[in-house]
Formats: C-alpha cells, sequence, structure tokens
C-alpha cells in the first residue's frame, strides 16, 4: 500500500507544479478582452489547430489539405483571385493574352527574392512547370498543363506558354502550383528531396521548425515581396481529435479553428466566447446532392426526378442538420458569385405537385398501402452514401421521411468511402447517392456534366447526356471573356434546373473562429486567410513575444 | 532450460512468417487504394494519370508478387518507402535517427505502455489483494464499484472530462501533445516537468481500464490461494498475518498475472491507437491511424510486424518470467 501513496505524492506534485501557470494564462486572457489602441504593430504569433499533419509541402505532390494549407503560406503563384473572384496578379505583374486565346505572357515582379537571397525569375516557373508535367513526377494536377504547346523564357522576367485550344481554366492553373526554386532543386529527385519537409519559398512565411506529430512553425518572411507580414509567427498544432482541439481553443492553446455548426450555433454563444474570440462565416466553395443513376428506368423520366425535387424540403434540411449554417443549392454553383443564375426554378417545398407528377407518371397507390405502385412494382429505393459524414446521413434521413409522405420508400445505405467509390459508384450499382462536391473557383465543370465523362472512373458517374449543355460547357472554357462565359454557364444553370440530373440541396457555411486580439481581418467571398500578412496585433494585446 | 528457449525462439520465426502474410493480404484486400487520396473524385486527373500513379506504388503486380517484393526487403530489415505523399523510409518515421527521443514515434509509444503497465502493477496489486484479503468488507465493496465503473466508461469520454476539468475549468494541466511549445527553451529540469506534465492525463486514461482489470484479477487469484492448505499451515505455525500473506501467499498469487501482462501487449498498442489520437501524442499509434486511413501499406505493414513482434517477445518473456517464477515449471 505504501507505493499507492507514493504514487499519489507524484500526481499532486504535478498538479501543484501547474498551478503556477494558470495565474499567468489567466491574466494573459484579460488583457485580450480588454481595450487596446488598434494600431497596426509587428509582433505576436497565431496558432492554428489541425486536424492532419502536412506530409509533404511542395504544393505539386501535397494530396492533403493540410499539406496545401502549409505550402500556401511558403510559395507564391504567377495569379491568384482577388476577393470578388476576379483574378489578378500574384507573381506576375501583368499579363497578356493573344487575341485567339492561345497564347498568355506573363510579365513577372522584378525583384522579388526567395527566402535564400536568390532572385526570382522566369527560369524558376519554367523549371516548375517541366517538373509537373514530368513522367516521373507523381501529381495530381498534370492535366491542366499537359494542354500546353510550348512554353518560353523570352528573358528573365517573361514567362510565355501557347496553347492549341484556347482554355479558359489555363490562366488559373499558374496559380500557386508551378513556382519552385530551379537552384535549389534542379537535378535532384523531387520526390526524394530534403526539399519537401524544408523547402526555401517566396511567401509571407518560411518553415523554421516542424516537430513531427506535433507542430510546425513559421516564421514571417522579412523580405516578402508584399510587405512584411505583421503577424511574426504562425504555428500549426496537429491536434488529430476535433474535440480535444476545441478544449485547446478554450484553454488558450490555439487560436484559430474551424468549428462545427453545434459548436458555432450552441457551444461558443456565451460570454467568454463573445468577449474573446471573433467568429466568421462564409459559403463554402462545395455543395451536398442527390445524384441519380440516369440510366435507372425510374429516374430516366424527368417528371419523377422533377417531383422528387418538389418533395424535399431544402430549406429545413439547411436548418435542421447544418443549425441554419448554409444555403440551399440551386445549381453547381455558390450563390453570389459571378458564374452563378439566380434565376432558376428553385424547387420549393410543393409535395402536392410531386404527387401530381409523379401521378402523370404513371405511379400510384393502387393497392392502398400508402406506398406508390407502377407495373404492380412499388417505388422504393436506396440512398447510398459514405460512412462517418453525419451531415449527409442526418439529410438522407430527412430526405427519406420526406419522401415516405408523397409515398416512395427510401433506404439508407453508408459504406465505407473506398467501397462506396470502387464497388459501387465506379460500378454505376446504385439508384440514387447523395455526396458533395468541391469546386474549384473556375466555373469550368466539363468533368462533371460532359456527354463523354462517363467512363469507368471518370466523373460523370449518373450518365448525364444533354448535346446542349457539352456544346456550352466547351464553349466556356474555350474563351477568357467573362461575359461569355457567364452566358454559357448561366445557360447550363437553366437547363439543369430543368432536367434535375442532381438535387442541388445546400451550399454549407465555413465556419472559422479566431482569437480577438487578432484585428485587420476582413471576410470575403474567398474567406479570411487570404490578407493574412495584414493580420495585426496591437501592441498591447500581443500574447507571445519572439526571443531569437 | 536454453534448449527449451531457443526452441522457443525458433518457433517464432514461423510464426511471425504467418502473421505478416495474413495481415498484407487482409490490407490489400481492403478496398481502395494509396493513390486514392489523389485520384477519387478529383475531376483534374485522367484514367492514364491513375495508372500510372498505381504503377508508381508498384500496385500494377499481382498481390504475390507484391508480397513477395515486400518479404524480401523485410529480410534485410528495410520497411520500404512510405506511400504518403513525403516518400520517408518507413522507419525513419518511426524511429528517426536524427530527431531527440521525444520525436521519435516507437519511443513515445513504448515509454508510455511501460509507464503505464509499471503505474497498473502498483496500484493494481495492492487493491486486489487487499480486497482479497479483507473480503466483503467496505473497502472491497468500494473498489468493486470502482473498478466496475472503470471498465464500463469509454475512455475517450473520460478523457475528454478530464480534459475539459483540468485543462479547461482548472488550467492545471495541459489539453494535448507531448510538450509545451516554449519546450526547447526551457532548463532540462523543466523538460522533464513539462513532459510529466502533459503525461499526467493521458496516463491516467490508459492506466484505468488495466488498473480495474488487473486488480480483479489480482483479488480472484489471491483469494484462490489463501484458501489453499499451505496457507492454513503457515497460520497454524504462528507467522504472523503479514508474512503469510507477502511472503506466502503473494507468489503464488501472482503466477497468473505475469502471463497476463505478456498478453497485454497487443492490448496496449490498440489502446495507444485510441489515446494518442485524442490526446494528441505523436506515437505510432497515432501514425498508424493515419497511415490505415491512407492505405499506407508499408507503413501499415511496418507497424503490424513491429506490433507483432513484440507481442511474440511479450509472450516468450511471460514464459520466461513464469519458469523463473514457480519452480514447478523449471522441473518440466
Amino acid at each position: 500500500m505504501k507505493k499507492v501513496s507514493c504514487f499519489f505524492c507524484i500526481l499532486l506534485l504535478m498538479v501543484f507544479s501547474g498551478a503556477g501557470c494558470r495565474e499567468k494564462e489567466r491574466t494573459v486572457l484579460q488583457t485580450a478582452s480588454g481595450n487596446g489602441s488598434d494600431e497596426t504593430a509587428y509582433g505576436d504569433a497565431i496558432i492554428e489547430g489541425t486536424i492532419g499533419e502536412p506530409t509533404v509541402l511542395i504544393p505539386m505532390l501535397a494530396g492533403d489539405s493540410a499539406s496545401h494549407n502549409v505550402a500556401g503560406m511558403i510559395f507564391n503563384g504567377l495569379v491568384k483571385y482577388d476577393t470578388d473572384l476576379s483574378v489578378i496578379g500574384d507573381l506576375a505583374e501583368s499579363w497578356d493574352i493573344s487575341p485567339d486565346g492561345l497564347v498568355i505572357t506573363f510579365h513577372l515582379r522584378k525583384g522579388v527574392k526567395w527566402a535564400d537571397g536568390v532572385e526570382f525569375t522566369s527560369d524558376d516557373v519554367m523549371f516548375g512547370y517541366k517538373t509537373i508535367i514530368d513522367e516521373k513526377t507523381p501529381t495530381a494536377y498534370k492535366e491542366d498543363f499537359l494542354q500546353v504547346k510550348k512554353a518560353e523564357t523570352p528573358d528573365k522576367h517573361t514567362f510565355k506558354v501557347t496553347y492549341e485550344r484556347p482554355f479558359a481554366p489555363a490562366l488559373t492553373s499558374w496559380g500557386g502550383l508551378v513556382v519552385l526554386p530551379r537552384h535549389l532543386l534542379e537535378g535532384k529527385d523531387i520526390t526524394k528531396t530534403e526539399f519537401a519537409r524544408k523547402p526555401v519559398g517566396l511567401g509571407p512565411y518560411a518553415l523554421t521548425k516542424w516537430a513531427q506529430g506535433q507542430e510546425l512553425a513559421l516564421d514571417s518572411y522579412k523580405g516578402y515581396f508584399e510587405g512584411r507580414p505583421y503577424i511574426d509567427r504562425y504555428i500549426y498544432r496537429v491536434i488529430p481529435d476535433p474535440a480535444t482541439m476545441f478544449l485547446e481553443l478554450q484553454a488558450g492553446g490555439i487560436d484559430m479553428m474551424g468549428l462545427t455548426p453545434i459548436q458555432y450555433t450552441k457551444q461558443t454563444e456565451n460570454d467568454f466566447f463573445r468577449n474573446n474570440f471573433q467568429k466568421f462565416r462564409y459559403p463554402v466553395f462545395a455543395y451536398t446532392h442527390m445524384a441519380f443513376n440516369l440510366k435507372h428506368p425510374w429516374f430516366k423520366d424527368k417528371r419523377v426526378r422533377k417531383a422528387i425535387a418538389y418533395a424535399i424540403d431544402k430549406n429545413e434540411i439547411v436548418d435542421v442538420v447544418l443549425f441554419g449554417l448554409g444555403s440551399p443549392a440551386t445549381g453547381p454553383y455558390v450563390p453570389n458569385t459571378w458564374p452563378y443564375n439566380p434565376n432558376v426554378e428553385k424547387y420549393g417545398y410543393n409535395p402536392e405537385k410531386a404527387k401530381q407528377l409523379l401521378k402523370e407518371a404513371g405511379w400510384l397507390d393502387t393497392d392502398g398501402d400508402g406506398i406508390l405502385e407502377k407495373d404492380g412494382r412499388p417505388f422504393s429505393f436506396t440512398i447510398l452514401t459514405n460512412m462517418g459524414n453525419n451531415l449527409r446521413k442526418n439529410t438522407a434521413t430527412i430526405i427519406q421521411w420526406r419522401l415516405a409522405k408523397i409515398g416512395i420508400r427510401v433506404e439508407i445505405k453508408a459504406l465505407e468511402w473506398s467501397t462506396f467509390v470502387n464497388e459501387f459508384i465506379d460500378k454505376r450499382r446504385f439508384e440514387a447517392v447523395l455526396l458533395g462536391w468541391s469546386i474549384g473557383l473556375d466555373p469550368d465543370q466539363y468533368d462533371i456534366w460532359h456527354s463523354s465523362k462517363t467512363k469507368e472512373k471518370e466523373f460523370n458517374f449518373i450518365s448525364y447526356s444533354n448535346p446542349e449543355v457539352d456544346e456550352l460547357l466547351d464553349k466556356g472554357r474555350r474563351t477568357f471573356a467573362l461575359e461569355e462565359r457567364k452566358k454559357a454557364y448561366f445557360r447550363i444553370q437553366e437547363i439543369l434546373a430543368d432536367e434535375v440530373p442532381y438535387i442541388f440541396l445546400y451550399v454549407p457555411d465555413a465556419t472559422p473562429i479566431v482569437h480577438a486580439r487578432f484585428k485587420g481581418i476582413k471576410p470575403s467571398p474567398i474567406g479570411i486567410s487570404y490578407n493574412l500578412p495584414k493580420w495585426y496585433v496591437p501592441k498591447k494585446l500581443q500574447r507571445h513575444s519572439m526571443e531569437q | 532450460m536454453p534448449v527449451y528457449l531457443i526452441k522457443r525462439i525458433f518457433e517464432m520465426i514461423p510464426t511471425l512468417f504467418g502473421i505478416t502474410l495474413i495481415t498484407f493480404f487482409i490490407i490489400h484486400l481492403a478496398p481502395g487504394k494509396p493513390s486514392d487520396i489523389f485520384s477519387e473524385l478529383n475531376p483534374k486527373i485522367t484514367p492514364e494519370a491513375r495508372e500510372k500513379l498505381e504503377k508508381y506504388y508498384g500496385l500494377d503486380k499481382p498481390i504475390m508478387v507484391q508480397y513477395g517484393l515486400w518479404l524480401k526487403k523485410v529480410v534485410r530489415l528495410d520497411f520500404g518507402e512510405s506511400f504518403s505523399s513525403d516518400r520517408r523510409p518507413v522507419m525513419q518515421k518511426i524511429w528517426d535517427r536524427k530527431k531527440p527521443l521525444l520525436e521519435r514515434r516507437l519511443f513515445v509509444t513504448f515509454m508510455i505502455n511501460i509507464i503505464s503497465v509499471v503505474i497498473i502493477l502498483l496500484i493494481a496489486i495492492p487493491i486486489g489483494i487487499s480486497s482479497a484479503v479483507r473480503r466483503n468488507s467496505l473497502f472491497d465493496k468500494i473498489t468493486t464499484t470502482t473498478v466496475f465503473v472503470g471498465f464500463a466508461m469509454p475512455s475517450f469520454w473520460l478523457a475528454l472530462l478530464l480534459m475539459m476539468f483540468f485543462g479547461v475549468y482548472l488550467h492545471w494541466l495541459p489539453i494535448s501533445q507531448l510538450k509545451s511549445m516554449n519546450f526547447d527553451s526551457l532548463s532540462f529540469s523543466g523538460k522533464i516537468l513539462d513532459v510529466a506534465r502533459h503525461l499526467v492525463l493521458p496516463l491516467f486514461v490508459s492506466a484505468f481500464g488495466g488498473i480495474a482489470g488487473d486488480s480483479r484479477f489480482m483479488r480472484s487469484s489471491m483469494l484462490e490461494v489463501i484458501r489453499q492448505d499451505f496457507v492454513t499451515v503457515a497460520r497454524a505455525k504462528g507467522l504472523p498475518e503479514h508474512l503469510v500473506i507477502y511472503r506466502h501467499a503473494l507468489r503464488n498469487a501472482l503466477l497468473p498475472l505475469v502471463t497476463l501482462i505478456g498478453l497485454s501487449v497487443p492490448g496496449l498498442i490498440g489502446g495507444s491507437v485510441i489515446f494518442e489520437n485524442i490526446f494528441g501524442i505523436p506515437g505510432m499509434g497515432q501514425l498508424f491511424y493515419m497511415a490505415v486511413m491512407t492505405r499506407d501499406y508499408p507503413l501499415v505493414m511496418c507497424i503490424l510486424t513491429i506490433g507483432s513482434m513484440l507481442t511474440l517477445i511479450g509472450n516468450l518473456l511471460a514464459d520466461i518470467g513464469y519458469m523463473i517464477a514457480d519452480p514447478r515449471i523449471r522441473a518440466r
């Protein structure tokens, strides 16, 4: 028994030694909520919680979002999206597009230096381009660059690419993937180099420390071409469990994280969070939908698809599943962005119309059991979705309940992701699926809707085919003129709304939370972190000091 | 005895071989491929690019060939390169020689499990003895109840409650990870204290269930022993009660526990996966979880091989311990 009491002594000791720190942290939280002058100042650190650890910091090799987030701080591209989704220069000062849309000439900024002091030139872009199209580079982002017929560097600050055919998404493909320091990487095997874990970039931050499984620390790059970032240090802490991360936020261990709907609407609605944090909300570039297998005899009939659309209350799904943190979707684009067409059929909840349409299509409850029949077969189908995504499962459950009301029986089956994709989507073994698409900022969705993309492993897995849509998709990606593109994508949305190959359900909101001491955050349609180098903490509120 | 030992060690080799064969096949049977992380539902990837990725990972060959290639390397103690996009050697991920001990995943997991086993034994054995000796006393009843609560409590839930109370409400203990962010600037004793403070909650959670189980086991084993004749003889001789219990009964009662510890290795590794994820501890369990999720075959295989090796060694050590402790076994 003696040993037992001994152990408790140790435990008590540890606890007491912890008490000292507690005082300190409390006072820090106090000053954070106090009023200080809001002048910009250098210094302090921001700590973001991340669920996954980055694997590789060369953007073209990375497949996970954690890697892209961190690499995005270290590397810049030639162009980037402005807050209104127009394309503006980043490392390229300006660019010209030839009248036939085949040649893009980028004029690069002069005097930009890599973090090791070497000047950035068009050779670095050329090197990145050659690396990404290299046979031996295992990258998922090759496709856009294989369209390039010819790339040239007429001088140190000019980079010129020629395409076979005009290709509108081409411009933004020169975003963040292909600028790599040639002087450090030339002649090396990019998959094996140390560079992937000790990158040298030219972005606002530079990696200084990577403690495996724990954290990555990035220090501000004082020579950043848009000016030294105000916040001296950016730290990513790897915390795999979301519940733990939320507790860390409350304990002061992290400054910034993404909240779940319930955390946003309930758990952070108290004085502690109101005083110490700021919450943001903006639509994610993604939508959730229910897709029909258009090869299925029942779903071939447009009236049936329309009826189901009328029978589902999208607002109800947003309110119940997302706690109101989202908006009903009407097409494959995010509301309030330039390709989004607000004037399409929205399919408000209308069960009577749904029943009417089903009746026209020959579906009647002949035996009085509450379920519709046609040719003696009851209307019963299965919605497949992937396991582990509760939002989708809850959405499916609501749909199941709503469709039961108009006499359609729905089963829900949740499958493990790989099984779901390999065995059901790829083999077309489904009646309806509930899935989501993340959409790029460019409106080109050729791969999802074009009738040529229906082979196994391709993304038009519902076998959608409409010659007019095919033509418009092609037109949309072959011109750089915004008005022309807009017209094409508006028309596509009209057709999709009329034909209902998908029922577009909702666009979820991103809901990040940031500690209140950070100022200068300007929410926009592309989120909050686009102007991170301009965030700052007024001198009085700074919590961490960097002693080197 | 040496002959027996050598025989046992040689028996381990085919067992290990069998384990790797079965796990290799099961893992490859699970749907999905390592290249999926790039290619699943990514509209930017063409079928040709997908094939190239699969070829790059060597997944285009028949599974028997893949196993053969893997085995050929492993015999030379080369576990290959990870399939994740950093392409680092698997061994480096688990045991990076260039990093301090606390950043080597295998070390972290090993350290926590050993401390946890020690704590379990230090607490479970006395509790087990006391409740056996004072059977049906108030102490026995309280520990029995506590133990069943401990059994029933899901460890992740307990972990969250403790974090909330000690980390958020009281601010006494750090919530997650193994060290503070200013760790590098601390003195040596400061570093030890820092790690110790981070370890309090994970150790408590990982030991809690073990204490519950092992103390029950100890209790029943002790009860059985003190009912035997030689204990009655010892008492009849007039030996003081504490000598009867601690010298004569305890040694016999401990025997089954030795086997139990040897067998608990796989459970500990499994437990590590859970608490390392909750507490954000950079150990092997966390790595294993990520590896399975991304179908990183070489990494999964390496961790499983190390795990099964440890289990086999644990069994062997238990047998040896048993022989040392029990003359009846040694005689055979």
